[in-house]
């Protein structure tokens, strides 16, 4: 049997579902999955779900014990981006356990099986575990002329996600497109895209935006049910406290220079080679929640910031339009066209009031007034 | 131009000059607290500078205190004397503030030459004070609204929950940073009128501010 989930040929559903009596850590040691490394993801998931350190053999034991929860992973209108972003994974082994605590029975990327075989397969994953799978999309949902701008199997994907996501016991948007719509959602959203919680509205949808989602965040969040057993706790925008409950600027690595007030003039100025801050290249982190400074990429390897490049905003709703122009900190007036910035309205409105008030004065500086009669005076 | 003796008069209490004179101290240091923060000047000159942090405690500081003085006033216009009154904020409720305010509105236009001598508020002033006190309200939950995102989930962030759903993030400090900009022109109309009220009425419009004091033909009944 391959170690990676694409060699595990993903047509046999059969086989599969033998595999959902047993228990994460039995299949771990069947996989020659060594003991270090799996308390060592555990460690890192204990990390990621901001939990103290003290969790750790408490979330080793829950995973050891709990049956592997059934996926199902649709593509909407996306780029792949985050499904690239959990496969790609410097760390092998960490992959590795992502992959085998799941029992992914439909990834439209990755599995094995194509055309009728495959739509069977996910009939087959939502019909036998109604209520009890969980649900992962990737992509924006077209909602426009009944959504036919997205269609897999001769299905739209509005279609898809209602039937998918109905019978979910909890659906996961990962990446800004499947949270918010994304750049597919961005003026003038041509096809009517929205997120899953838009869509589908009265399932329970957790967001993970980001633009790829954090795979570590996306795995947290299933070992948090799988160790608590319920879905963590979410802020207004159905995000995970754990991963979103923070701004980047407050736990950022440049926020001392910040405070300090030494900021990056230019790209390739002296401050931007010392690790200045970047917010007057228009950083977005003062109005990003995200956990992208102790979290980073690709196994803690990096994130925008750490590599000379201001937070676009990535993981808040719409940030296309929101957060735009990128490179400036405060947004163009609506209204005025391009480039109009608030301080050139600003100083206009003011030379423009202080030049009427001055002909005003010289006009009242000429006239002659009256005095007010008895009747007319009030005091 | 008036040659007819004069009596004083107590128009303006003490929490009516005070909301006044702090509200200008706090939009003078606002202003130039929070130029800084939106364009920030590289002041620091090592990592260990505090020099942003200070500009931020100031403009946070003066905050606080702009927000209480505002509504101080507000609560001041429920209990103080009949100048300082919610009442003379509405001139166009009553059929005598209606007549009031087209007689200034005349005036200003430049069509009448009579001097429409006031004393309490010009009713066209105070008209201009309701939107200026809407811009406050702007500055003010905007600012705390994104004051408050250093804590999320804290008692302030929850309580202002509701500005979050109206505004985007970045809507918010563009709300904010524009409406300093309104405030600025209106200080400019603010000036002016006062300027131009003083010399025409001779009513000491304003010395009024430090005193209290406005000076009319009439005896006060």
């Amino acid at each position: 049997m391959g170690k990676r989930l694409e060699g595990d040929g993903r047509g046999g559903v059969e086989q599969d579902l033998l595999r959902h009596d047993c228990s994460i850590g039995e299949i771990l040691k069947q996989r020659g999955v060594s003991r270090r490394d799996f308390l060592r993801f555990c460690s890192a998931m204990t990390a990621a779900m901001a939990l103290p350190a003290s969790f750790a053999p408490r979330v080793a034991q829950a995973l050891d014990q709990v049956k592997r929860p059934t996926l199902v992973w649709l593509e909407m209108q996306s780029c792949t981006g985050d499904t690239e972003a959990l496969l790609r994974s410097a760390n092998p082994t960490v992959a590795e356990i992502v992959l085998e605590i799941l029992s992914v029975d439909y990834h439209e990327t990755i599995m094995a099986a194509a055309g009728h075989q495959a739509e069977g397969a996910l009939d087959k994953a939502i019909a036998d575990f109604k209520g009890n799978y969980i649900c992962v999309i990737e992509g924006s949902i077209s909602t426009k002329d009944g959504g036919i701008y997205g269609t897999t199997g001769g299905k739209t994907h509005l279609e898809r996600a209602r039937q998918v996501c109905g019978g979910a016991l909890a659906t996961i948007a990962v990446g800004t497109c499947a949270a918010y719509g994304g750049i597919a959602a961005a003026s003038p959203n041509p096809t009517g895209a929205v997120g899953v919680m838009e869509a589908v509205p009265g399932t329970t949808v957790i967001n993970l935006p980001g633009c790829p989602v954090n795979a570590d965040n996306l795995t947290a969040t299933i070992v948090h049910y799988l160790v608590f057993g319920k879905i963590p706790a979410l802020d207004s925008h159905g995000r995970p406290l754990f991963a979103y409950g923070k701004r980047i600027h407050d736990n950022c690595e440049r926020r001392p220079h910040f405070d300090a007030g030494q900021y990056v003039e230019q790209w390739g100025d002296d401050g931007h080679r010392k690790g200045f801050c970047l917010y007057k290249m228009g950083c977005k982190g003062p109005a990003t929640f995200h956990n992208c400074p102790s979290q980073r990429y690709n196994e803690k390897t990096s994130w925008p910031i750490a590599a000379g490049h201001p937070c676009a905003g990535c993981s808040e709703p719409h940030f296309w339009d929101t957060m735009s122009p990128m490179y400036k900190r405060l947004p163009n007036v609506p209204g005025f066209g391009i480039e109009q910035t608030a301080d050139k309205i600003g100083l206009g409105l003011v030379v423009g009031a202080g030049a009427a008030f001055a002909v005003h004065g010289a006009l009242n500086a000429l006239r002659r007034d009256k005095e007010p009669n008895e009747d007319t005076r009030e005091g | 131009m008036s040659n007819q003796p004069k009596f004083k008069r107590y128009i303006w209490e003490l929490p009516v000059r005070w909301c006044h004179w702090v509200n200008m101290a706090c939009i003078v240091i606002l202003s130039v607290s929070g130029f800084f923060i939106g364009n920030p000047v590289s002041f620091g000159s090592s990592a260990s500078d505090f020099t942003m942090g200070w500009i931020r405690f100031i403009h946070f500081t003066a905050a606080y205190l702009f927000a209480v003085s505002v509504m101080s006033r507000v609560i001041w216009s429920f209990i103080g004397n009949k100048y300082s009154s919610w009442r003379e904020f509405f001139p166009l409720m009553t059929d005598a503030g209606r007549k009031k305010t087209v007689r200034m509105l005349r005036y200003y236009l430049l069509i009448d030459k009579e001097v429409p001598e006031t004393v309490g508020h010009n009713p066209l002033a105070t008209a201009a004070y309701v939107v200026l006190f809407g811009i406050y309200s702007v500055m003010i939950l905007t600012g705390f609204a994104l004051y408050a995102q250093h804590a999320p989930q804290g008692s302030m962030h929850k309580a202002l929950g509701f500005m979050y759903v109206l505004f985007s993030d970045q809507g918010m400090r563009l709300a904010h940073h524009i409406s300093m900009w309104f405030i600025f022109g209106f200080v400019i109309n603010h000036i002016y009128s006062a300027w131009l009220m003083d010399i025409k009425e001779h009513g000491g419009e304003i010395s009024s501010m430090f005193s209290g004091y406005k000076f009319t033909v009439k005896k006060e009944e």
